[in-house]
């Protein structure tokens, strides 16, 4: 018992050659079909340069154009003639010009003796699956399509709107129960002759001639018809695009194709010359008795899939430059912005950076420089320490940040008084993690030896500014992770939010806070503030100080949550 | 990004276009032939452009990594050099090469010429434009050579394909090395800066602007936006209506200088490893100053010429030494298009 090949060929000829040569070595019958649209002369070379090879035949030559019914005639009739010519042959292979033999040909002959009654035949219902891109899965059986795709693309899509308008429908032939899959199969001559031997065969040619993709379809569904023994999948390796399109193997692909073990491959690059040396010498003897695995390079093609429908977030180069709001990640690791704490706190970033494992930029967005971790002028190269470069575009230079330093966590003190514009773009991105401390920014001023009226100016135009920001981080578009606490809040019970804090950072393993950062001493801050009310200027953005008192001491009842602002 | 563009505006950079065609035909006369090899120029040869001008130092390489690469022909224009640059390409087989003593300036920086060669043979051709000391890398191009790349565009619809200027530099002064023509660039120079590059697009021709590098870095850090331009489109899908507009940073029509993909996704993308500073660069920006013939000749960058002048070393502790392109893949620098190359 033998394995006849049925082989689809329109370009590369000469490759073609090569493989069908590699076939007849191994005793396989083949027969060809030749594509009409090849000029004469090239087919008629081709054929003749086949002369010396005993059983290779060459079927009718029907116009095979992608999508259409030529391609399921062309199968037909090279199948027709397969199984008229090779009384011997039990299982026909269909396979194309571009497909490669991975494995030695002996080695799928006797994995098939082995399995006599079954057909290999990638075969599942359009419900069941998502493979179709663009659209039409199960219209693909309901819907008539007359035009070409490729060239009549107008057309095509018209009529289609026309008939879903209508709600024209097709009634499928009786019993069927349309299947789609891998064009490229294996079926038990019992299979295929029955398929092809149907006394209703007309009336199903007739239905299938005007479904679309009908060579993904027409043998899948029939198979179900008759076979006893379905293997819903395919001996020839296959991958495809994002688009739909079949992936090209090239030289590079040799170790990957090897490991695969699959029997076949398609479709191969015609001028790797690499893999057709590597596959067609290999020594005819069956030595491995392999199941196919191709687990492995499914997975590297997936992931390839992915890159190429999602990017990387927070890359932003000549070859991906998504749209503000299309970017799906506007940066590309989690980070924290915080205002008010380095403030408020004598100590905050070196508590931060032993506390985490992140690592603790002061202010980035200062008017008089970048405050990188440790002083540092220069971060991972080119990002520097001046101002000047950093505002050129400072929306840039935070995603660039976050980008150049995946990996590792990045938190930055902000405030008030430091560059604004990157504020939206903060907000809207899920990967911020958002503290404030409102009014934190007075404490400065309140330490300061300045003359109470520059005091009162600096704190209006303060106010100002942070009101704004907090306006946008309350905002309905924002997306970042945002807690807000005044001033007065926060103080009250500062372990509580320092902790939620860490914890979201996440250094491993969750703990309770062993060491506290230092709190600036307040004595008389509420006087400040009540200084500048005195003045005309109301601060509230810092929640309420009673005058006199020491703040921290008299707050009995239970200090308010943090709240979420999502 | 096209359809929000004003009919008037489309309609201007039309006329533009056509200006600049125009430009290029009338150019045809100061180009003379000196070895015309063009007939030997087959269907899907691809083909390399460029001006140059003393460049003995580099086009023995050049030449090399470009065969390797796959390119079918070369198309050269010499611009008056004087340090036996044409003979040398007179007598390479796959090389046709032009003379000319015209102003580069005048030429638009030579694109005028190039605009002309290319109207008249790249039609239907993907066409390489590039400088003598930019050869043009992509992923996965030690095993695939520019007919699988192009076959890959094709199959992804991508008409161009944009690349990165990467500033390749020595650790130490450039005139403190040494450089043997017939050796690979990047092992003189093996440095880049890997981080702080920075894009915007530019609405009017949809073109991308990026910035940012070691001369950025070393040049014009108290005036980033004059820094230079480090995105390129060197690989297009050639047709005789399109034209560069400003060196090969962006051309018309302008839908082609989309390389990018507005929704998130990663198109296939390549670097330019800019092989400037070898040794001899300070002395060439002397001569190129004294010249005044280039883009970048206004008194605005007359500091850049004098400190490129100087023999700067632009090495920096985090600098980082070129393996691969691999490595530009992880660093998004490159973008390998969801192929299964990496």
């Amino acid at each position: 018992m033998s394995v006849g090949i049925v082989m689809l060929v329109h370009t590369a000829l000469g490759r073609a050659e090569e493989v069908v040569r590699h076939w007849s070595a191994s005793g396989c019958p083949v027969v060809i079909h030749v594509d009409r649209s090849v000029p004469r002369k090239t087919y008629q070379k081709f054929v003749r340069a086949l002369d010396d090879l005993p059983d290779v035949e060459f079927s009718k030559r029907f116009r095979c154009e992608w999508g259409t019914w030529g391609i399921v005639a062309a199968t037909q009739a090279a199948s027709e003639r397969m199984l008229a010519q090779y009384p011997q042959v039990r299982h026909v292979y269909l396979a194309s010009g571009s497909c490669l033999p991975l494995r030695p040909v002996q080695e799928l002959i006797n994995y098939l003796d082995a399995r006599p009654q079954t057909d290999f035949i990638e075969s599942a219902t359009t419900a069941d699956v998502p493979w179709t891109v663009g659209g039409l899965d199960a219209e693909r059986f309901t819907l008539r399509f007359p035009f070409s795709w490729k060239k009549n693309r107008y057309l095509f899509d018209r009529y289609v709107a026309w008939q879903r308008f209508f709600r024209m429908k097709r009634k499928i032939p009786g019993g069927l129960v349309p299947h789609m899959g891998s064009q490229w199969w294996c079926l038990t001559r019992q299979t295929l002759s029955a398929i092809l031997q149907d006394p209703a065969r007309e009336e199903y040619d007739r239905y299938f001639r005007r479904v679309w993709i009908p060579d993904e379809s027409y043998f899948q569904t029939m198979a179900r018809q008759y076979s006893v023994n379905i293997e819903s999948r395919s001996l020839t390796l296959s991958k495809f695009d994002y688009q739909g399109k079949p992936h090209i193997f090239y030289d590079d692909h040799l170790q990957l194709l090897r490991r695969s073990d699959c029997f076949v491959a398609r479709k191969i690059w015609p001028r790797a010359q690499r893999l057709y040396d590597a596959f067609l010498t290999d020594e005819a003897g069956a030595m491995s008795r392999q199941e196919p695995n191709p687990g492995k390079i499914d997975r590297i093609f997936a992931k390839a899939v992915e890159r190429r429908m999602r990017g990387r977030a927070g890359l932003y180069m000549q070859s991906r430059f998504p749209r503000e709001d299309w970017e799906n990640g506007v940066t590309a690791a989690p980070f924290s912005m915080f205002q008010g704490f380095a403030e408020l706190f004598d100590n905050f970033e070196p508590w931060l950076a032993r506390a985490t494992d992140a690592r603790v930029h002061g202010h980035l967005f200062a008017p008089d420089g970048v405050h990188f971790a440790d002083g540092q002028n220069a971060i991972n190269g080119a990002l520097s320490d001046s101002a000047v470069l950093r505002d050129y575009n400072a929306n840039f230079f935070l995603t660039n940040l976050i980008w150049n330093t995946r990996g590792q966590r990045q938190c930055f003190q902000f405030g008030p008084a430091d560059n604004q514009v990157i504020n939206w773009r903060v907000a809207k991105d899920p990967n911020a993690q958002i503290s404030v401390i409102s009014g934190a920014w007075s404490i400065p001023l309140f330490r300061s030896n300045a003359d109470f009226r520059d005091l009162r100016k600096r704190a209006a135009e303060l106010q100002k500014i942070e009101s704004d920001h907090l306006d946008v981080l309350r905002s309905t578009w924002t997306k970042a992770r945002v807690r807000i606490w005044t001033m007065a809040e926060f103080i009250e019970a500062p372990m509580e939010p320092l902790q939620t804090i860490l914890d979201e950072i996440g250094t491993g393993t969750p703990q309770r806070l062993k060491e506290m950062p230092r709190m600036v001493s307040l004595r008389g801050f509420g006087q400040f503030l009540q200084n500048l009310k005195n003045q005309g200027m109301h601060p509230y953005l810092m929640g309420d100080f009673p005058v006199e008192q020491d703040v921290v001491q008299h707050r009995p009842e239970k200090p308010p949550r943090p709240y979420l602002v999502r | 990004m096209p359809a929000s563009r004003s009919l008037l505006t489309r309609y201007k950079l039309r006329l533009r276009r056509k200006r600049m065609l125009w430009r290029a035909f009338r150019s045809r006369h100061n180009l003379m032939p000196v070895s015309e090899r063009t007939g030997a120029i087959a269907r899907n040869d691809i083909l390399v452009f460029i001006t140059v001008r003393n460049e003995m130092q580099r086009l023995p390489w050049f030449l090399k990594h470009y065969r390797g690469l796959g390119v079918g022909h070369f198309l050269i224009v010499d611009n008056g050099s004087d340090d036996g640059t044409a003979d040398y390409l007179r007598a390479e087989p796959d090389v046709s090469l032009w003379q000319t003593r015209a102003s580069y300036k005048a030429s638009r920086f030579g694109m005028d010429w190039i605009t002309w060669l290319q109207r008249r043979y790249a039609h239907g051709h993907w066409t390489v434009t590039v400088d003598a000391d930019e050869l043009l890398i992509y992923p996965g191009y030690d095993t695939r050579d520019l007919c699988r790349l192009t076959a890959d565009l094709m199959q992804y619809n991508q008409r161009v394909m944009g690349a990165i200027m990467l500033d390749l530099y020595p650790k130490g002064p450039p005139d403190a090395q040494s450089y043997d023509p017939e050796q690979d660039p990047v092992q003189v120079l093996p440095w880049f800066d890997a981080w702080g590059y920075q894009a915007q697009i530019q609405p009017k021709m949809g073109n991308l602007w990026l910035q940012g590098g070691p001369r950025a870095r070393c040049f014009f850090s108290s005036d980033p936006r004059r820094a230079p331009t480090m995105n390129k489109i060197p690989l297009v899908h050639w047709d005789r209506s399109y034209a560069y507009v400003n060196s090969t940073h962006n051309l018309l029509p302008p839908a082609l200088n989309q390389t990018w993909d507005v929704q998130g996704r990663e198109a296939l993308s390549g670097a330019l490893l800019h092989t400037k500073f070898l040794p001899g660069s300070p002395a060439r920006a002397r001569r190129e100053k004294a010249r005044a013939e280039h883009f970048t000749n206004s008194k605005a960058y007359d500091d850049y010429y004098d400190a490129v002048a100087q023999n700067p070393d632009m090495w920096e502790p985090q600098s980082t030494r070129l393996t691969g392109w691999r490595q530009l893949v992880d660093l998004g620098l490159m973008t390998s298009g969801g192929g299964d190359r990496d």
